[in-house]
């Protein structure tokens, strides 16, 4: 067993990527999640590790960091929240073009706008239906715990690094300024440059050698018919992570009559909500989606003709309720509902709306 | 067993840090335990407050509107969260500074004398400790050797030689909660 | 007669282009500066072995396809953004060599909080900065480089000062930064010049070997499209009106700011 500790979510992910062997953490401070950067700071992984955090003067900056470490092959973590991973877009579509790995998280905030500080998820779409410009995924991790901050960082690289693909865990306030038990995974080395050389030699940019050719890092061409080729490309790679990268969790389903669909914080609050509902009497069950894309588009398509409604839980206005309707193809009744712009709904209200679902309303 | 609770006072009289103890000595015997603070604007207005939930199962929502047990420690605090002690609840508070007290009779009610007990001590950052103590003595949920583990790991070395200081004033809190009846 | 063959042995060959260049057709310009300044660059590398431990970036702008002509690791980055590429490659990577490559555009207008943070940093990375008064890639667009009066398709009628902002000396301004060692502002339109500047190439290179922060090279150099001219006249166009704007030479050696720049920027 791991060392057992009490910690906020953002210390956790920033203590999983000292764990996990990470090279370096750019990043711009930012209300709910500056505590991953201070707390990195304080911890001085340059001493334990060897790992490199720096300060950026601005998210355009930063994201260009994790930009150049990743197309060196090197093990590169962000994290910010919503106005700043706004700004992070550009960078992240260049990322995806360009097929390096890196994990960013995003602490999500109310918005739009400037918005609040407090806990949202209003940013789903951003992180799975693109976010900056063109055709691409990121496989979207939404964590419900602080262990699971903790170990979505490994997690995270491993799929970065199969894919050659950014991964996003999108976490939110609550997640991030709450503390749980956690329990921290064993140091892992960081790679070597000669590990690097043997893993990453026929991509990423650390200087050719005589035996090989050059390796470029672009996202450019301007040769129209290759620039399909390589959307076809990607479009494969999608296709892959969707028939093999899907994580979810049911959590008294078996018998539902009805479900609740919700991820992260969401989830936690529709937990007890489920209780409450079974004592009750209310055959309620919840359907977690661990990954938001690829989202489990045929696992929740097997509830339909087993369940009466679902209700989609949400801290954005009807976001996640379109995957959610996609997945059951208008087969089942879905209804949503939210909080936004930083409010927390309470188990009680989840209750009522689902209650409010099974009366028809 | 699952304890949830809520404890609200002002800020600067350790009710995040007591959160974190009690969650603390939670983690010592391997229970699950989750620790939510009030933050933002709210924590500039004085009013701090946060939910500790500790239990022998996996913990669902971290955000409560009902507790087993209210720890209050201000009159804005009794105001906001009488209320949301479930029935057949227990509610803490400290009478220093409440002018309205509480007037639920489906509910355990008790006093700690902990701003009192503590400037009687001689130090009133040991405030929470008393209290924490008094719920302790109410609901053994934790045991005090774990919360002396706790308090070992949720404070810098350089501060545990207070730890002596810190276990007196549990143990003055756990000999001095008073039960109020309301007739 | 001779034959092409003939004129090709190894014996009557007094120039031979570095095998830091591909073979790829130059997408620059007939008489554009661009082509000589990768020349340069490639040149310094290869004469210092540099080849296996070197990664250049080159963002957007016309030297975007750099990674088409130089043949090294290369990275190519968001307009402006070259700067803070350049650093999570030098901070992972602090034994490599690592440069950049940009425009007037990219590294004075788009780019300048990542050019002044990158440079008050002292990352230890050589800038090469091309400077031809205006956005070539895009099609003649006004520059923050661009001179007073000097038109372009978006200053049709000249630059207006008052309403369009002057033209930014970037490089006299970073050398204010304690962060730079080496500044200096050379061209490529004569071979004298091309020898000043592949000496200041050599001089950038030195600069990161030994770890003293930032060595940054301005070249001035023609757009004979977008300045609508010939290459000849271009060149003639950049003597005559860019070279009293932005003078040819050292701005900062060894970390000291050179006195003559120090009473320019003062005025």
């Amino acid at each position: 067993m791991g060392e057992l500790k009490l910690m906020k979510g953002n210390e956790a992910i920033a203590e999983a990527a000292i764990r996990a062997g990470v090279d370096a953490y750019f990043g711009y401070p930012i209300t709910p999640q500056s505590e991953v950067i201070e707390y990195l700071m304080a911890e001085q992984p340059e001493e334990r590790t060897g790992m490199v955090v720096l300060q950026a003067e601005s998210e355009l900056a930063a994201i260009n960091m994790v930009y150049g470490a990743a197309a060196a092959g090197k093990k590169v973590f962000t994290s910010s929240s919503s106005p700043g991973i706004s700004l992070y877009q550009e960078g992240i579509s260049y990322i995806a073009g360009a097929e390096l790995p890196c994990v960013i998280a995003n602490v999500v905030r109310g918005g739009p706008g400037l918005g609040t500080i407090q806990p949202s998820q209003a940013d789903y779409f951003q992180s799975t239906k693109g976010g900056g410009h063109g055709d691409y995924k990121l496989y979207v991790l939404a964590p419900a715990s602080v262990q699971e901050m903790a170990d979505f960082i490994q997690l995270g690289f491993d799929i970065a690094y199969k894919y050659r693909n950014p991964v996003m865990i999108q976490s939110d306030g609550m997640i991030g300024q709450m503390m749980e038990k956690v329990e921290l995974a064993d140091q892992r080395p960081r790679w070597t440059d000669e590990e690097i050389k043997q893993m990453h030699d026929s991509w990423a940019a650390f200087g050719k050698g005589d035996h090989r050719e050059r390796n470029i890092i672009t996202s450019l061409d301007l040769d129209s018919a290759k620039q399909e080729k390589h959307n076809h490309h990607l479009q494969a790679k999608y296709r892959r992570m969707e028939e093999e990268e899907v994580l979810f969790e049911e959590i008294n389903c078996e018998d539902a009559e009805y479900l609740i669909v919700a991820y992260g914080s969401s989830a936690r609050i529709s937990m007890k909500s489920i209780d409450l509902a079974r004592a009750k009497g209310i055959k309620a069950g919840l359907f977690r989606p661990i990954t938001l894309y690829p989202f489990p588009m045929k696992q929740l398509n097997a509830y339909v003709g087993k369940v009466k409604g679902i209700l989609s839980v949400e801290m954005s206005a009807g976001q996640l309720i379109e995957d959610i309707k996609l997945a059951v193809e208008c087969n089942v009744p879905v209804k949503h509902f939210g909080r936004y712009g930083g409010m927390i709904h309470s188990p009680e209200e989840v209750l009522t709306a689902l209650e409010n679902l099974i009366k028809g309303e | 067993m699952t304890e949830e609770i809520i404890i609200a006072g002002f800020g600067g009289q350790g009710v995040l840090s007591m959160g974190k103890i009690l969650a603390y000595s939670g983690i010592m015997q391997n229970q699950e335990v989750s620790w939510m603070p009030s933050y933002g604007p709210e924590m500039r207005g004085g009013t701090a407050n946060v939910t500790v939930i500790v239990s022998d199962d996996r913990i669902s929502s971290p955000v409560l509107n009902f507790y087993d047990t209210a720890i209050i420690l201000n009159q804005q605090s009794m105001d906001k969260f009488e209320k949301t002690v479930k029935p057949g609840g227990l509610l803490l508070y400290d009478p220093n500074g409440i002018i309205h007290h509480p007037q639920r009779k489906d509910i355990k009610i008790f006093k700690i004398e902990a701003a009192k007990l503590s400037a009687e001590m001689g130090n009133t950052k040991i405030f929470n400790m008393v209290v924490l103590g008094a719920y302790l003595k109410l609901k053994p949920i934790v045991k005090l050797e774990n919360v002396i583990r706790g308090l070992k790991k949720s404070i810098p070395e350089r501060y545990h030689k207070l730890i002596p200081m810190n276990e007196s004033a549990l143990t003055k809190g756990m000999e001095n909660p008073v039960e109020v009846f309301l007739n | 007669m001779m034959d092409i063959k003939d004129i090709v042995k190894e014996e009557n060959l007094v120039y031979t282009k570095t095998k830091l260049m591909t073979d790829n057709i130059l997408s620059y310009c007939p008489g554009c500066g661009h082509g000589t300044a990768h020349r340069i660059v490639m040149e310094v590398i290869d004469e210092l072995g540099l080849q296996s431990q070197t990664v250049g970036i080159a963002p957007v702008g016309c030297s975007v396809l750099a990674y088409d002509f130089m043949n090294i690791d290369m990275i190519q980055a968001a307009h402006g953004r070259a700067p803070a590429v350049a650093t999570g490659v030098k901070r992972t990577m602090p034994d490599k060599y690592v440069f950049t490559y940009q425009g007037d555009g990219d590294l004075a207008a788009i780019g300048t909080a990542e050019t002044i943070h990158v440079c008050n940093r002292g990352e230890n990375i050589t800038m090469i900065f091309i400077n031809n008064g205006i956005y070539g890639m895009t099609g003649g667009q006004m520059a923050p480089t661009t001179l007073e009066g000097m038109k372009t398709s978006t200053s049709p009628y000249g630059r207006d000062l008052k309403s369009m902002g002057n033209p930014l000396k970037i490089t006299e301004l970073i050398a204010q930064l304690p962060g730079t060692y080496y500044v200096t502002r050379q061209a490529v339109h004569t071979p004298a010049a091309v020898r000043k500047t592949k000496k200041a190439v050599f001089k950038a290179f030195e600069v990161q070997k030994e770890k003293k922060g930032i060595s940054f090279i301005e070249i001035v150099s023609n757009c004979n499209s977008g300045w609508k001219m010939s290459p000849v006249k271009s060149n003639e166009w950049m003597v005559e009106h860019m070279f009293p704007f932005y003078p040819m030479g050292d701005i900062k050696v060894d970390g000291e700011l050179v006195k003559s720049n120090k009473a320019e920027v003062k005025s």
